[in-house]
């Protein structure tokens, strides 16, 4: 079998930065990770056709010796569909992940860090989870961790601005 | 007979996809789905008579020849397979229904969980019948996405953190399985099972462990075995009750009847046994160490199960038709069991209002029935003689002391001890959810409280927690059929021990597929089509 080596080399190449993507802890780039061994692996697919050759079309004059084997472009076709679901699937998982949570990374679970430090905690029952699908859900006041102190600040100053406001006025309405 | 195999699959999926259109209209929905599941029992229970009584059953899709078409394969196991996930799915939905109904369904989005429920079917059933490698990745691809929806179900922060860690190693495991297909049709030429079974032993010896190793491990992460299992108990507590039931039960075992195909049909050889044999090993004691820890009840059945993979592993490992036959009978009864143990869990947590251990106590006087649909399988689980747990281990040692080497020994040592201390993790949780008082709960809530707590505005306050009949009545069932399971253990083992027999080297799965062995059917070695 005789094997493409630009091919080969890519498909390495995708490979490597594919396995060293995905064990990244940021989901994206678990994603993108995944996406490159997935055309990785369609390639090695293609190259397991072996030799290239004509289009695989039954025609006069063209020996079955010379065509290129359909197989495994039958097999990648369904491999880049399921793929293609998959890591729309992935990206929906990880806005999901990052409208609830507010972070990228994959996140230790709870049980075993507590189980590690030895105080078990008590399992939440989910009810407190569900959360309103606002863009600020749950921890999202965390995002911006002085807006609270923001918010009093500008109420302070609309009060402020309007105590001022009816003092002029009241200082116009005795003039 | 062969028309009513595709059923098998189509079934399924067209219901699927009515249930999809039925979206606004539950209740049509449930009735869709219930009817759908019922027709593939009966499918499979036909099959399954048939395939017995008449030898098994080769499909050619589309009425393409063996080698070129996509082929579906029923023999003994893969019929009893389907009859045994058929009535798993069942149960499981009427649990959910139930479940459902009584939370207004809160815990199940109406529109999707019916849809995604019969493709998790279509897909488990299309990878018990699959007889090309491909059409196996195919549904387990179909089974896995559909998994992927139901675990992150209604997306809450704790779910998708789970569902995460599960997809992500998903999609390694398939990449790896995809990898090999490609491998595999580089060396043989083919993707056709019986083929590639044909065509391996002309292969070079190391390029058959490389393929052989990497099939491994790419099932081994579905199956759950141990240094791949690590997933497993972080992802599984996490879902619904219904859904962390119906995975438990099936999906596990999709990874692990994978294997078996691999070890008897691919790779009939002892290449990896002893691996295979030292996998076992560490799989059933690693996985009860695991359980023995927990306290919370989900995760402990969790760590269980992927100790229990290792007795299944134990039995492939044999290579004898004995151990297939063990292991065959082991998967029917642990699918039910674990299957009834999680829905059991799923009670415990609406009585109890929690699955951890340190929280409950007092359920045996709170829900009786309860006790009872937890402690009978606790004890089958744990291998209590008249059970079918007991039949089927005291069948996997048998096994093994046919075979007859020291490491067999020591794995039969190893399974009574793991035996013993899954009987230790379930009583625990037995001792300390239903047997002891109430009061002695530090802490103690009652679940009432946390109930009223939970109402939303005050509107509506329940003021109890009332069981469902159809969850208590799809656990019953349960129950039922895995003491079935002993009841009728003589004619369920001698069909496995005829399953196993199909097992015991390639021809008879290879004469299937090329009646009148035609075989090699290599016309063109080259395996190029057309």
């Amino acid at each position: 079998m005789s094997v493409s080596l630009v091919l080969l080399v890519v498909m390495a190449a995708l490979y490597a930065s594919g396995i060293y993507l995905l064990l990244e802890r940021s989901m994206t780039r678990v994603l993108l990770g995944f996406l490159l061994v997935g055309n990785a692996t369609n390639l090695l697919i293609l190259i397991t056709a072996g030799k290239v050759g004509s289009a695989p079309i039954v025609a006069d004059g063209v020996a079955p010796e010379d065509m290129t084997d359909p197989l495994p472009e039958a097999l990648i076709l369904t491999a880049i569909v399921i793929t293609f679901g998959v890591s729309a699937f992935l990206m929906a998982l990880i806005y999901r992940s990052w409208k609830l949570a507010r972070q990228d990374n994959v996140q230790d679970d709870a049980d075993d860090i507590a189980l590690r430090t030895g105080t078990l905690l008590l399992p939440s029952d989910g009810s407190d989870t569900d959360s309103s699908d606002t863009e600020f859900g749950l921890r999202g006041e965390a995002a911006v961790s002085t807006a609270g102190e923001l918010e009093v600040e500008l109420e302070d100053a609309a009060d402020n601005a309007t105590s001022g406001a009816d003092t002029s006025t009241d200082d116009g309405s005795a003039r | 007979m062969n028309w009513l195999v595709p059923l098998v699959v189509l079934v399924p999926l067209v219901a699927s996809a009515t249930t999809l259109i039925l979206g606004k209209r539950p209740q049509a929905q449930r009735i869709v789905t219930i009817i759908a599941l019922v027709i593939v029992l009966a499918i499979g229970a036909i099959l399954l008579y048939t395939v017995d009584l008449q030898g098994s059953l080769a499909m050619e899709v589309g009425g393409w020849e063996a080698p070129f078409g996509i082929v579906l394969v029923v023999d003994r196991l893969a019929a009893l397979m389907v009859v045994v996930s058929a009535l798993v799915l069942l149960a499981v939905l009427v649990f959910s229904v139930g479940q459902g109904l009584a939370d207004g369904d809160h815990e199940t989005p109406v529109s999707i969980y019916y849809p995604t429920y019969l493709i998790l079917a279509t897909g488990v059933f299309n990878a018990f019948i699959a007889g090309d490698l491909f059409n196996l990745y195919v549904g387990f691809e179909i089974l896995l996405v559909s998994s992927y929806v139901l675990i992150t179900l209604g997306g809450t922060e704790e779910r998708i953190r789970a569902g995460t860690t599960y997809i992500v190693v998903s999609l390694v495991s398939s990449m790896l399985f995809l990898a090999s297909i490609a491998m595999i049709y580089g060396a043989v030429g083919t993707v056709n099972i019986a083929q590639i079974s044909l065509r391996m032993a002309e292969i070079p010896i190391d390029v058959q462990v490389i393929l052989h190793v990497m099939l491994l491990i790419a099932f081994g992460i579905k199956a759950a075995v141990f240094p791949l299992s690590f997933w497993l108990p972080d992802s599984y507590p996490t879902a619904p009750a219904p859904v962390t039931a119906v995975f438990a039960g099936l999906l596990t075992k999709v990874g692990v009847y994978a294997i078996i195909r691999t070890e008897t049909i691919i790779f009939p050889g002892p290449q990896l046994n002893i691996a295979l044999m030292i996998i076992a090993l560490l799989t059933m004691v690693v996985g009860v160490l695991g359980a023995v820890a927990q306290a919370d009840i989900k995760r402990l059945l969790s760590f269980t199960l992927v100790s229990h993979i290792g007795y299944m592993i134990l039995g492939v490992s044999l290579g004898s038709a004995a151990g297939t036959t063990a292991a065959i009978y082991y998967i029917v009864h642990h699918i039910i069991v674990q299957t009834t143990l999680f829905l059991g869990a799923g009670l415990i947590e609406r009585v109890g209002g929690s699955t951890s251990i340190t929280k409950l106590g007092g359920l045996l006087k709170a829900a009786p029935i309860v006790a009872v649909l937890f402690f009978l399988p606790a004890l089958n689980l744990g291998g209590i003689p008249p059970f079918s747990g007991f039949i089927g281990k005291l069948a996997l040692f048998e096994a093994s002391a046919q075979q007859g080497s020291p490491l067999a020994y020591v794995l039969i040592g190893a399974g009574a001890l793991v035996s013993l201390l899954t009987l230790y993790a379930l009583i625990r949780v037995w001792n300390m959810a239903f047997w002891r008082p109430a009061d002695d709960v530090e802490g103690y809530e009652s679940p009432l409280l946390d109930n009223v707590k939970e109402a939303p505005g005050g509107r509506t306050v329940q003021a109890t927690r009332r069981l469902p009949g159809l969850m208590i009545g799809a656990t019953a069932g349960m129950v039922v059929v895995s003491l079935a399971l002993t009841v009728f253990a003589g004619p369920l083992y001698s069909l496995s021990a005829r399953a196993g027999e199909n097992l015991e080297g390639p021809t008879t799965y290879v004469d299937i597929v090329f009646p009148g062995n035609s075989g090699p059917g290599d016309p063109d070695p080259g395996g190029t089509d057309d």
